[in-house]
């Protein structure tokens, strides 16, 4: 650890909480963006002007500052950007490759908690949990009315979109339910036992339910559109721990209207923090907040990883988790 | 009204301690003739060798009428509505639906377990309630791989749970009345050690005269208060007013319930609390699971009525 003196200097440009902001400033000196009540050009050009310019930035998805060129003139200074969260959808990283600026995030830290939400979605869309909550403390119980029927989920044939850290977690969970795996990613995986489809219309037409567990970028953007919804049909189900830009979700919205899929599980949404208000009256719909990721425990195996991540910078040595130009994030 | 019979009715009689649900009564209707015990005429009565229950109470005073009587068969996996000491007092076989409700209650034991855990519904309720955009920073949630994991009857249900479980890299111990030489998982030879070893413990077991109450307080204290129980099973193997207790003191971290002691009522004070699932005992109504224990049914009186042996027979 270095004493005070020589601590290297990074931008933080996320509110940290009170322990992770702690055993930063042990390491590093902090320039904390949201504390400055600065506009960012001014923190920027403050932290470029000081005798020993930050050297790394840590940054966030979902925050308000974007790693694009711009962002890279006004901290000519900064030669590492390291993101704590899977997604670097935030971050040019064609931008930053040209210029040599080494990009991490947090690798695997996420990937369990992400998967095993994805499988409580999924169970609770198949299965109405939630649905039964709020039939039972709304008294109606005691009624006698319709008893709407769950759905099977062993022998059901999973597809799921993106086999990376997080898709093959889920993949292990649900084989262990006696569901059928099968996959989309850009390329097969010679090491895996499921069977590949080279696109996601075809993946829908054989699933009966989709789960999205791929990076976004512009190949996968809307990925799950119109025509996959309808290949994925009306007795069809969807989860999305990706990103909610990774399907129409105004093609959604009119899928779950109109009936043409069975429901849905959406932990993510196009336009955060907005969510379609037409589903909040759907008992097929399962919603939260983006909150895959959010356990203690990975909070602070985050923590960890990301001052892992810096550390390894200031000692030239390679990022734990280095995110290349052209690789699909997961 | 039911039209006549067919001038020569070969189907075997089955009395039935209540009502069949309609689609029961469709599927099985070509096959037997069913009469309900309580309006059978003096010929169905003294002739009827099988009550078909249901899940209301059944009684001596049932069986008493029914002096050919040799198999009750239930349609559910609990028979402890059934007074199983009358049944072998009279030399009864009783049947239940087996494996039929297995997988589809193990599959929702784990979708319960994750719902605790991960607070999934109090979720789906804060966006529901549109306060997304105002509220601050969502609290963290527990993860659920990892966790160890105390089944409490490793029978059809509990074995399928652990399998599921283990997939999620949970560390999986059991409590039954015997250990099973053949399972991966790790015996605990006292409910209570179980729960002190445990982070999450899952009623999968029958309720007997032995087990009921069996989650008293001592137990979920053991479990503790970041424990969470799971209750597929039974109400009746919880002692409900203590769990009602311990969660509002918060000595137990949480529960999922699907079944409680005097259903359909729920204690209303289990309505407020973020750290509690409440279902409507509803982990079997899936088409499929209708279908396979129709076809249990159906095999268990097929096996009756041809002197072979019963498919799901309950040891008394």
């Amino acid at each position: 650890m270095a004493s005070a003196g020589c601590m290297p200097a990074i931008l933080l440009c996320r509110r940290p909480e009170a322990s992770f902001s702690a055993a930063l400033r042990e390491r590093f000196r902090v320039l904390d963006f949201l504390a400055s009540g600065e506009p960012l050009p001014t923190f920027l050009a403050a932290a470029a002007a000081a005798p020993e310019p930050p050297r790394a930035a840590v940054v966030t998805g979902g925050c308000s500052v974007r790693v694009d060129a711009w962002f890279l003139d006004a901290a000519p200074s900064i030669r590492c950007v390291v993101s704590t969260g899977a997604g670097v959808d935030h971050i040019d990283l064609a931008e930053c490759a040209r210029r040599g600026v080494a990009v991490g995030n947090s690798g695997d830290v996420y990937s369990t908690d992400v998967a095993d939400y994805a499988v409580g979605l999924l169970l609770d869309v198949l299965r109405q949990l939630s649905a039964a909550g709020r039939y039972v403390r709304r008294g109606s119980w005691p009624v006698q009315g319709d008893y709407p029927l769950g759905s099977k989920l062993g022998g059901k044939r999973v597809g799921i979109i993106g086999l990376g850290n997080i898709g093959s977690r889920v993949a292990k969970r649900l084989e262990a339910f006696g569901c059928v795996i099968q996959y989309n990613s850009r390329k097969p995986k010679d090491s895996v036992p499921y069977k590949y489809f080279p696109n996601v219309h075809d993946l829908a037409v054989e699933s009966d339910m989709l789960i999205v567990a791929c990076a976004l970028n512009k190949e996968t953007r809307h990925i799950v559109n119109k025509n996959v919804l309808e290949a994925l049909g009306k007795s069809g189900v969807i989860v999305n721990i990706g990103r909610g830009s990774n399907i129409d979700e105004e093609e959604l919205v009119l899928a779950l209207k109109e009936g043409k899929i069975a429901g849905a599980g959406l932990d993510v949404f196009e336009h955060e923090p907005k969510v379609p208000a037409e589903l909040f009256s759907m008992d097929n719909v399962v919603l939260s907040r983006h909150i895959a990721v959010f356990t203690k425990e990975s909070r602070s195996d985050l923590h960890a990883h990301t001052i892992g991540n810096l550390e390894a910078f200031f000692s030239g040595q390679p990022l734990l988790s280095p995110v290349q130009a052209d690789s699909v994030v997961q | 009204m039911r039209p006549p019979p067919p001038p020569s009715d070969e189907r075997p009689l089955v009395l039935l301690a209540q009502p069949l649900f309609p689609d029961f009564a469709a599927a099985l209707a070509s096959r037997f003739r069913f009469a309900l015990a309580a309006d059978a005429d003096a010929a169905d009565a003294a002739e009827g060798r099988v009550l078909l229950v249901g899940l209301k109470p059944v009684t001596d005073e049932h069986l008493a009428g029914l002096p050919a009587l040799e198999l009750v068969a239930g349609i559910s996996v609990g028979v402890d509505h059934v007074d199983l000491a009358a049944c072998r007092r009279r030399g009864l076989s009783v049947t239940n639906a087996g494996a039929a409700f297995a997988v589809d209650s193990a599959d929702y034991a784990v979708g319960l377990l994750i719902a605790v855990l991960r607070q999934v519904a109090a979720a789906d309720a804060y966006v529901r309630g549109g306060r997304w955009p105002a509220d601050g920073d969502y609290p963290l949630t527990t993860k659920v791989s990892g966790k160890r994991v105390g089944i409490v009857g490793l029978g059809n249900i509990g074995s399928r749970v652990a399998r599921r479980l283990a997939a999620f890299g949970c560390a999986v111990s059991y409590h039954s009345r015997s250990p099973k030489p053949s399972s991966p998982y790790t015996f605990v030879p006292t409910l209570l050690d179980l729960a002190v070893g445990s982070d999450v413990l899952v009623l999968s077991c029958a309720l007997t005269d032995e087990t009921k109450h069996m989650a008293n307080r001592e137990v979920m204290e053991a479990l503790g208060k970041d424990g969470v129980l799971i209750n597929v099973g039974r109400g009746g193997l919880v002692d409900e007013p203590e769990l009602v207790s311990c969660l509002r003191d918060g000595a137990l971290g949480g529960a999922g319930l699907d079944v409680y002691a005097n259903e359909p009522a729920v204690p209303p004070e289990l309505f407020g609390m973020d750290n509690v699932v409440l279902s409507d005992h509803r982990a079997v109504i899936t088409p499929e699971s209708m279908r396979g224990v129709l076809e249990v049914i159906t095999a268990n009186l097929d096996a009756f009525f041809s002197g072979r042996p019963l498919v799901s027979p309950v040891q008394l």
